[in-house]
């Protein structure tokens, strides 16, 4: 980002520097962002190249269930596919984390202890983020007081879009805040962003404002992860890198459910960011079905004949 | 585009002037068919690109058909999975209904297959052979099912229940008799089916009949090629739940197959050879794909 005139800590000084610096940032080409996501959607990557990328892919799903009918026990089936994700198969890696609830969160966190596998609890009113800032910090408090180890916050897209930059600002600062050690994920929610140039813009208020990751989606709003939208994210953590010195992960989320997608995306991340990001440390798949299909294909490669849902667990 | 589509519709009337035999005034551009795949509904060529050669009895080139692939089978199984729920939810009233759509469809097709070199004859047993299983569809319950005699206070009932998804490999004689016998008997049964068959000519023209009958997409998806390549995909396939191994020729590759098949516990069928095609099938067709579901139901007071 050459276009950036002060340095980065006097643009979030008022509201006006930071408009001035957020449509400052180069416009976002979109015919050529869409094609250059579908070009490096086409590299064909098999063998023990795919069986890599498929081990890497377990290794970064964040196991997610975010369901108003989810029960305890669903959670502790979840935790348990977890840490054996193919119980027939010791080889097979555990999974980053797990994403639930605030409320099944004390559940998640007995059922993963000692794991070493990450909880992720979604926060602020998730997901639509329309709630007083009182109430999101103490959601964010509550689900870090319970045992969530990462944070998935949602802006207010309402604030975003209506141009009230500094107020989306200050409140993820204040959520980044309340979040004490645990890791703050921020979604942007790009299907109700409209335009690239404002998913861009987007990135780099989350990141201004202090989040560890920024997430696509919640999951809830149809499109959900795009190849381009994810792009546009990659290409904002390697220049926010660059200008700052300081690193910060990529979570597309929703609408992810083939292993021929998620090779797609590790495609990307190694081409637009580099390779730095493929660890679960800096890039997640935010997805339920996507798992199964992994295994599958997992299996597939290890057998060598097509294996089939039936023996994988449904969730 | 108006014009265009007169155009269209002119030039399929003067290709039937053309196998009448009749003279064409205006010369034009032949209107060849590729015969492509039938999956899940609709007619994609195959994954792999790859086509072979069709001739006719006299070895004249009549055609290119698309050679399936083993990704094609994998699609075909995504295809048949999907469609079970609903086809084997289906009544049996429905499901006969549907498959008495087909032999209609096909009676008003003759002049295809006639085209085709099928005998008229085997139209007509092919015809009524749909009509046959379209009968059967709400009757065999009744027979290999039923209440079961118990010493107590609850009734006991058995019902036949389809497998799921059936991989056939099509005879190669009779070519639309021996499609429709594999076909009919695992579809009337609530089943989904794909086959492999040699004959794309004749496997296609019947897709297309499949295709306009209300047959929903992916209950019978016809995959056209060699049965040596893409048939221990299918018999491997964890997710494919019987194959009927009736036109496997090869007494070594059928056995390839029931072993692989063994390995995920499918239900395999292997009729004796030499099959007399027009004699009464019976129900060993249908029963093979069937499981028997029995519940326990206390009884009212």
């Amino acid at each position: 980002m050459t276009a950036t005139i002060s340095p980065l800590s006097e643009v979030t000084r008022s509201d006006a520097a930071l408009r001035t610096f957020l449509h400052g940032l180069p416009g976002v080409d979109r015919v050529g962002a869409d094609a250059r996501a579908a070009g490096l959607g086409t590299r064909s990557i098999k063998t023990t190249a795919k069986a890599w990328a498929i081990d890497l892919a377990i290794r970064m799903v964040d196991l997610t269930t975010l369901e108003g009918s989810d029960t305890p026990g669903k959670v502790r089936a979840l935790c348990a596919k977890a840490r054996q994700p193919d119980p027939g198969d010791p080889t097979c890696p555990p999974v980053a984390a797990i994403c639930v609830y605030p409320s099944m969160v004390p559940t998640a966190h007995e059922a993963l202890r000692g794991s070493g596998i990450h909880l992720a609890s979604v926060a602020t009113a998730f997901p639509s983020g329309q709630a007083p800032l009182k109430v999101k910090l103490d959601d964010t408090r509550a689900a870090v007081a319970a045992g969530a180890d990462e944070i998935d916050m949602v802006i207010s897209r309402g604030a975003f879009l209506s141009g009230r930059y500094l107020e989306v600002f200050e409140e993820i600062t204040a959520i980044k805040e309340a979040c004490g050690n645990a890791h703050l994920k921020v979604i942007l929610e790009t299907g109700e962003l409209v335009t690239y140039d404002n998913v861009r813009r987007a990135s780099w208020l989350a990141m201004l404002a202090g989040g560890d990751f920024i997430k696509t989606s919640t999951g809830k709003v149809a499109p959900a992860a795009t190849l381009p939208v994810t792009l546009i994210m990659l290409e904002a953590v390697r220049d926010f890198l660059d200008s700052t010195g300081r690193k910060v992960g990529v979570k597309p989320a929703g609408g992810i459910r083939t292993t021929k997608d998620a090779i797609k995306y590790l495609v990307m991340v190694n081409e637009i960011a580099g390779d730095g990001w493929l660890d679960p440390d800096w890039f997640r798949f935010g997805a339920s079905t996507l798992l199964n299909d992994l295994l599958m294909q997992r299996t597939k490669l290890a057998t060598g004949h097509y294996s089939g849902p039936d023996y994988f667990t449904l969730d | 585009m108006p014009a265009k589509k007169k155009e269209s519709a002119d030039s399929v009337a003067s290709a039937t002037r053309v196998t009448a035999g009749a003279t064409v005034t205006a010369p034009r551009l032949a209107v060849r068919k590729t015969y492509k795949l039938f999956i899940g509904g609709a007619f994609p060529r195959s994954e792999s690109g790859r086509t072979y050669v069709v001739a006719d009895s006299k070895g004249h080139f009549v055609a290119n058909a698309a050679q399936a692939s083993r990704k094609d089978a994998r699609d075909a199984v995504l295809a048949a999975r999907a469609a079970f729920g609903k086809w084997s939810g289906a009544t049996a009233y429905n499901k006969g209904q549907v498959i008495y759509r087909v032999a209609e469809m096909l009676e008003s097709r003759r002049d295809e297959f006639a085209a085709l070199e099928v005998p008229a004859s085997e139209v007509d047993e092919a015809i009524d052979r749909l009509v046959w299983y379209a009968g059967w569809t709400d009757k065999l319950a009744q027979v290999v099912g039923g209440a079961n005699p118990v010493a107590g206070p609850y009734f006991n009932i058995s019902s036949p229940e389809p497998s799921g998804v059936i991989a056939v490999v099509a005879p190669a004689t009779p070519t639309l008799l021996g499609l429709v016998s594999v076909i009919a008997p695992a579809m009337a049964t609530g089943n989904t089916v794909i086959v492999i068959t040699d004959a794309p000519r004749v496997a296609i023209t019947l897709a297309e009949v499949l295709a306009t009958s209300d047959v929903p997409g992916g209950v019978v998806n016809i995959l056209t090629g060699s049965a040596a390549e893409v048939a221990p995909w299918l018999a491997s396939h964890s997710d494919v739940n019987g194959l009927d191994l009736t036109g496997v020729a090869d007494a070594k590759l059928a056995l390839e197959l029931e072993q692989a098949a063994a390995e995920t516990l499918k239900r395999v069928r292997r009729p004796a050879a030499g099959l007399d095609w027009t004699a009464d099938p019976g129900l060993a067709p249908m029963t093979a794909y069937l499981e028997t579901k029995t519940v326990w139901h206390p009884k009212g007071m």
